[in-house]
C-alpha cells in the first residue's frame, strides 16, 4: 500500500509514491536517473505545455490495482497522470525504444545538422537525444525543409530551420508576458513560429524564450557565434533586480561574461525566468554578486574545459607566436596556481 | 517567414459590423473568439482576401491579439492571405475523384485558364487551385467556385468551358 | 425493399422544408420526448437502439451520452460534427442538402436528452450551401416554436447555431473541432481530459455525427428495441453508406446492416456492379483511412464466409485481412487503378491535413509522400517499401490523435495486399510511367500529380 494520500507507482520496476495528479514523467523525475524519459516539449514551469513531440512515450503495463488493465497504445509521460498501482515500462520495454528512435529520426529528418555552426551546440536537448536513442544513420534522402532567418528584436534570432516546434516559446509569450506578438501559423510540415508580420518582441521577459527553446531556434544574438558554450564557464549569481528574481548564470570567457542565461536544473528547466535587463544589459562582472561555479553534470561538455590547469606543452615554451595565440589560457593557468 | 507581400487597407461598413455582432450574439458571453472563423469568411466575401490590415481590425473588434488571427487565418485553407482572382475555382484532387477523372480536369483547366495552380489570370479574373475532398466523391469530378461557392458534379472540360464562358459572361454584365 | 429510417422521405418535393417535412411526420420525435419523455429516458432508448457512433469510430451513442459530467450550474453543450471531410464519404453532406430538418429534429431530441441549453452545428466551411440550408432550416424551427424559449410548452429552452469550418480535415477530430469552434487553430487536444468532462469552453460536451444525431429521430419515435431489431449483432438499425469510384451508380445509400458486400457492389438496388463492365480489384470500405482489401477478401472473409456490411464482419480477420466500418465511406477500383497511385494521393492527403502539432505524424507524412512519389514516378528502390512499412509503423498509435493512424493505414493495407504491385513499379520503372499493373489491358497515360 502507498503512504496515506499517495499512490503507488512502478517505472522500470522501480516503485514511489507520489501526490494523485502526478504524471508519469514527474514520477519518474522524482526517481531519478536513467529511467526518466527524454523531454522535448514538455516544461513543468509552462502550464499546457508538452504532449507533442511524443519522445516521452512509454508503455503502461498495468492502469492501475483497481483496472489493471494495460493502456492500448503507449502514451506520452508527460500528460498521463498516475493511478494507484500504476506500473509502467520505459527503458525496459523495446516497443518504447523503437518508438522513441522513430521519434527522434522523426525528429532529425528536417534538421538542419549545422550543430558546427549552431550556437545551441553542446547544450543542446535534440543532440543529446540524437545520441542517446537515434540512430546512427539518416534514412532520409530528400531535400530538407528551409526557412528564411528573421530576427525577432534586437537580442533574439529565429532559426526556424532548426525548429522542432515544442510550442515552449508560444506558452512562455502567453503566460510570462502581457500579449503574445509571435505564435505558430501555416499548418502541418510548413508550420512555423512566427511574428506574421514583421515585428519585434518586446518585452521584458520575452528572451526567456531562449532559455526554453530545446534547440537553437531561438538564440540570442548579443552572443550570437561569440564562443562555444563549452568553452565558456558558468558562475551562479544574483544582483537586486527591480523585475526579477535577478539570480542568474554567468557566463564567462577569461574575465568577460558572454551571456547571461536563467539558472537551470537537472532537466534543464530553468528555476526561476529572469528578465531581458538581467539578460541582455548586465554584461559586466560589477553588475553582479558572484555566488560560486555553477553546478555542471560530470558528463557535460561544458565542464570538460574548465576548473583544470592549462598544462602547456613544451613547444609552447619555445615559441614566442604560440605564446601570443594561448595567451588567454595561459594567464589563467597563472592565476589559477 | 515574412511572407506578407502586400497589404490592403479597410474600413468595415456598419452593415458588416452588424453581420459581426450577430455572429459575436451565438456564442457566451467573453467567448467572442469563437466568432474569428465566421467573421473571417465574411471579411473575405467582402474584399475577397484577407489582408494584415483586415485582420488586424478584427483582431482589434475580438479584442484579440493580431497574432491569433494569423495563427488561425493561416492554419485553415479556405483564407486567402494573398489576393486571388474574382472567381477561385476548386477542383477536388483526392482518390475517389481522382478515380473518375479530377486530373484530367485540372490538366484541362490550367490550360484553358493558361495560369498554373494558385495563380491569377491576367484578368483578374479567375484562379484555381486542386483542394482536397470536398465530400461529393459520388458525383465527381467536382468543382466549387468562391466567393459564392456554387457547386458542381459530374464535371466533364465542356462543362469547365462552359462554367467559365458563362463567368465571364457574368463578371462582364456586373 | 431494405427498411429506410433517414432517407424515408428523401424524394418527397419539397422535404427540406419546414411544412412537407412536417406533413411527412417530422418532428413527431421532438413532441414526443418533450412531452411524454424524461431526458433520462431518452438516453435510455438511445442507449437500447444499441446506435454507435456514425463518424467513424463506432463508439456506443448512448455510451458516449452517459458519460457526460453533469455538475451544478455548469452549462452542457451539444456539438454536432458536420466537418465531413473524409475521402469516400459524402453522406453528411447529402443529408444536410436534402432533409436538413432530419438534422434540426435530432438536434433537439439529443440537446434535449443531455440537457443542453445551447448546441452547434459545426459545418464544414467548404460547405457554404449546406451551411445556408441548415441555417434556414433553423430559423423555420425556430418561427415554429420547434427551438427557442419554452419550446412547446415544456419549459425546455434551446438555441442551435451554425459553426462554419475554414478548411481543414483536422477538424473532424472532436477534440480539434472544439479549439476550432473555440476560434483557434485546430488542434488536437491531449486527452484526457475528454470532452465529456471539459469539452467546449471547458464545460462537459458531447460531440456527435450529424448521421448519429439524426438517427435519435426514428429511436425515440418508434423506441430503441424498435431500432435494434434492424441488423445483426452489435450493428444495430440502418446507415448511409457513400458509394464513389468505379461503379454503375455511385451515391448515397441507406442500407440496413448486415447486407452482403457482394450485394451492395452488385445488385442493382444499390451499385449496380463495376463501371464500364470492368472488374472490381479492390475496395475501402469506410472512407480512405481504413485497410484497402482486394477483391477477394472485399467479398469473403478471410474464412470464406460472406462479408457483411457490419461492423464486426467488415472487422473479420483484424488488419491484416480485415478493414473498419469507419464513416461508410465505400470507395470501389476497377482492374485499371493503380494502387501506388491511389497510395500516393491518399498520403499527400494526410500530408497536407496534418495539423503539424505532433512530430510522427508532421514529419512522417511528408516522408512517406516523397517516398511514394518517388516509387510512382519510377525512382524507387526495392528498399523503400521496407522503408514506408517502417515509417508507418513508427507513425501508427504513437501521435495525439488518430490523423496519424488514419495516414498509416492506408500504406500499410496497400504493402500487405498489394505488394507485388509495389515492386513491379520499381522493377518496371519505364512501363509503369505508361501502363497499371493488373489486368490492365489498356494503356492510359498518366497524368502528372498535382
Amino acid at each position: 500500500m502507498a503512504e496515506e494520500g499517495k499512490f503507488k507507482v512502478t517505472i522500470d520496476g522501480i516503485t514511489v509514491d507520489v501526490s494523485p495528479g502526478t504524471t508519469i514523467l514527474n514520477a519518474a523525475r522524482q526517481i531519478g536517473g536513467d529511467i526518466v524519459p527524454p523531454a522535448m516539449c514538455y516544461y513543468s514551469k509552462l502550464e499546457g505545455s508538452g504532449g507533442k513531440c511524443r519522445t516521452c512515450l512509454v508503455k503502461v503495463s498495468k492502469g492501475s490495482e483497481k483496472d489493471p488493465r494495460p493502456m492500448p497504445k503507449l502514451v506520452a509521460s508527460c500528460r498521463t497522470t498516475v493511478m494507484d498501482g500504476m506500473e509502467v515500462q520505459n527503458i525496459t520495454s523495446p516497443d518504447v525504444v523503437e518508438a522513441r528512435k522513430g521519434v527522434v529520426e522523426m525528429l532529425l529528418i528536417n534538421h538542419p545538422l549545422d550543430c558546427p555552426v549552431c550556437d545551441q551546440a553542446g547544450e543542446c536537448k535534440l543532440q543529446d537525444l540524437g545520441y542517446e536513442h537515434g540512430a546512427d544513420q539518416t534514412r532520409y534522402e530528400f531535400d530538407r525543409r528551409t526557412f528564411e532567418r528573421i530576427d525577432i528584436g534586437e537580442q533574439i534570432q529565429l532559426h526556424m530551420n532548426r525548429c522542432i516546434l515544442c510550442y515552449r516559446c508560444v506558452y512562455v509569450a502567453n503566460q510570462l508576458t502581457a500579449g503574445r506578438e509571435h505564435g505558430v501559423i501555416n499548418r502541418g510540415d510548413h508550420s512555423e513560429i512566427s511574428t506574421f508580420i514583421e515585428n519585434a518582441l518586446e518585452n521584458d521577459f520575452i528572451g526567456n524564450v531562449i532559455d526554453v527553446c530545446p534547440v537553437g531556434a531561438l538564440t540570442d544574438r548579443t552572443f550570437r557565434f561569440k564562443n562555444r558554450v563549452w568553452f565558456t564557464k558558468p558562475v551562479d549569481a544574483h544582483r537586486d533586480c527591480p523585475t526579477c528574481s535577478g539570480k542568474v548564470t554567468l557566463w564567462y570567457k577569461g574575465d568577460e561574461v558572454l551571456r547571461v542565461t536563467a539558472r537551470k536544473d537537472e532537466f534543464n528547466e530553468v528555476e526561476e525566468f529572469i528578465c531581458n535587463s538581467c539578460r541582455f544589459e548586465k554584461k559586466k562582472t560589477a553588475d553582479w554578486l558572484l555566488e560560486e561555479p555553477t553546478l555542471i553534470e560530470k558528463d557535460s561538455v561544458i565542464t570538460a574545459n574548465h576548473y583544470s590547469v592549462f598544462t602547456p606543452p613544451p613547444v609552447i615554451k619555445q615559441n614566442p607566436k604560440l605564446q601570443e595565440a594561448n595567451e588567454e589560457q595561459l594567464a589563467r593557468t597563472e592565476r589559477l596556481k | 517567414m515574412l511572407s506578407v507581400q502586400e497589404n490592403m487597407i479597410v474600413t468595415f461598413t456598419p452593415a458588416l459590423f452588424d453581420k459581426f455582432a450577430e455572429v459575436v450574439s451565438r456564442y457566451p458571453e467573453g467567448k467572442q473568439k469563437s466568432a474569428l472563423l465566421p467573421i473571417l469568411h465574411l471579411v473575405q466575401a467582402e474584399y475577397g482576401w484577407l489582408s494584415v490590415d483586415a485582420m488586424d481590425k478584427v483582431a482589434d473588434y475580438l479584442a484579440l491579439k493580431p497574432i491569433e488571427v494569423y495563427e488561425v487565418a493561416s492554419f485553415y485553407t479556405m483564407y486567402f492571405l494573398q489576393p486571388k482572382g474574382k472567381f477561385v475555382l476548386e477542383v477536388c484532387r483526392t482518390g475517389p475523384c481522382c478515380l473518375v477523372g479530377a486530373e484530367r480536369i485540372m490538366q484541362h483547366m490550367e490550360k484553358r485558364l493558361g495560369v498554373p495552380e494558385g495563380q491569377v489570370t491576367a484578368d483578374g479574373l479567375f484562379s484555381w487551385r486542386g483542394v482536397e475532398c470536398l465530400a461529393a466523391c459520388g458525383f465527381g469530378p467536382v468543382l466549387q467556385i468562391g466567393p459564392s461557392y456554387t457547386f458542381h458534379e459530374n464535371l466533364t472540360e465542356e462543362r469547365v468551358d462552359q462554367l467559365i464562358d458563362e463567368l465571364k459572361e457574368k463578371a462582364k454584365n456586373q | 425493399m431494405a427498411r429506410k429510417l433517414l432517407l424515408t422521405h428523401i424524394d418527397v418535393p419539397g422535404i427540406d422544408t419546414l411544412e412537407v417535412y412536417r406533413r411527412q411526420g417530422g418532428y413527431r420525435a421532438v413532441e414526443k420526448a418533450l412531452k411524454t419523455m424524461s431526458p433520462d429516458d431518452v438516453v435510455e432508448e438511445v442507449k437500447k437502439s444499441g446506435l454507435r457512433g456514425r463518424g467513424g469510430a463506432g463508439f456506443p451513442t448512448g455510451m458516449k451520452w452517459s458519460f457526460l459530467a453533469k455538475p451544478d450550474g455548469v452549462p452542457r453543450y451539444l456539438v454536432c460534427n458536420g466537418d465531413e471531410s473524409e475521402p469516400g464519404t459524402f453522406k453528411d453532406r447529402f443529408l444536410m442538402t436534402k432533409i436538413p430538418h432530419a438534422l434540426i429534429e435530432g438536434m433537439i431530441v439529443s440537446s434535449y436528452a443531455l440537457g443542453a441549453n445551447t448546441a452547434y452545428i459545426y459545418i464544414r466551411g467548404e460547405m457554404m450551401p449546406q451551411i445556408r440550408i441548415v441555417e434556414r432550416a433553423i430559423a423555420e424551427a425556430k418561427s415554429a416554436g420547434f427551438l427557442g424559449k419554452n419550446i412547446l410548452g415544456s419549459g425546455y429552452d434551446l438555441e442551435v447555431y451554425v459553426q462554419p469550418g475554414g478548411g481543414a480535415y483536422i477538424c473532424g477530430e472532436e477534440t480539434a473541432l472544439l479549439e476550432s469552434l473555440e476560434g483557434k487553430r485546430g488542434n488536437p487536444r491531449i486527452k484526457p481530459p475528454f470532452p465529456a468532462v471539459a469539452g467546449l469552453y471547458g464545460c462537459p460536451t458531447v460531440v456527435n455525427n450529424v448521421e448519429s444525431i439524426a438517427a435519435t429521430v426514428p429511436i425515440v419515435n418508434d423506441g430503441g428495441e424498435e431500432y435494434a431489431k434492424i441488423g445483426i449483432e452489435r450493428s444495430t438499425g440502418t446507415k448511409l453508406i457513400s458509394a464513389s469510384g468505379n461503379l454503375v451508380r455511385p451515391g448515397v445509400y441507406e442500407i440496413e446492416l448486415g447486407l452482403p458486400v457482394e450485394e451492395f457492389i452488385y445488385s442493382d438496388e444499390y451499385c449496380g456492379g463495376i463501371a464500364n463492365g470492368k472488374r472490381l480489384k479492390a475496395m475501402v470500405a469506410g472512407g480512405s483511412s481504413v485497410p484497402i482489401l482486394p477483391n477477394n477478401l472485399a467479398t469473403k472473409t478471410a474464412k470464406g464466409e460472406a462479408r457483411l456490411m457490419t461492423y464486426e464482419s467488415l472487422a473479420d480477420g483484424g488488419f491484416v485481412t480485415g478493414t473498419a466500418m469507419g464513416s461508410g465511406g465505400f470507395i470501389a477500383f476497377d482492374e485499371d487503378q493503380c494502387i501506388v497511385r491511389n497510395t500516393l494521393n491518399f498520403t499527400r492527403f494526410y500530408h497536407h491535413e496534418s495539423c503539424g502539432q505532433c512530430s510522427p505524424c508532421r514529419e512522417g507524412t511528408g516522408w512517406m509522400e516523397k517516398v511514394l512519389h518517388k516509387i510512382e514516378y519510377g525512382h524507387g528502390d526495392i528498399a523503400d517499401i521496407d522503408l514506408l512499412w517502417d515509417i508507418q509503423r513508427k507513425i501508427d498509435g504513437n501521435t495525439i490523435c488518430p490523423l496519424g493512424d488514419a495516414s498509416a493505414w492506408p500504406v500499410a493495407s496497400a504493402i500487405r495486399h498489394f505488394r507485388d504491385e509495389f515492386e513491379w513499379h520499381i522493377l518496371n520503372p519505364r512501363e509503369s510511367q505508361t501502363r497499371n499493373f493488373g489486368l490492365a489491358h489498356y494503356a492510359d497515360p498518366l497524368v502528372p500529380v498535382v
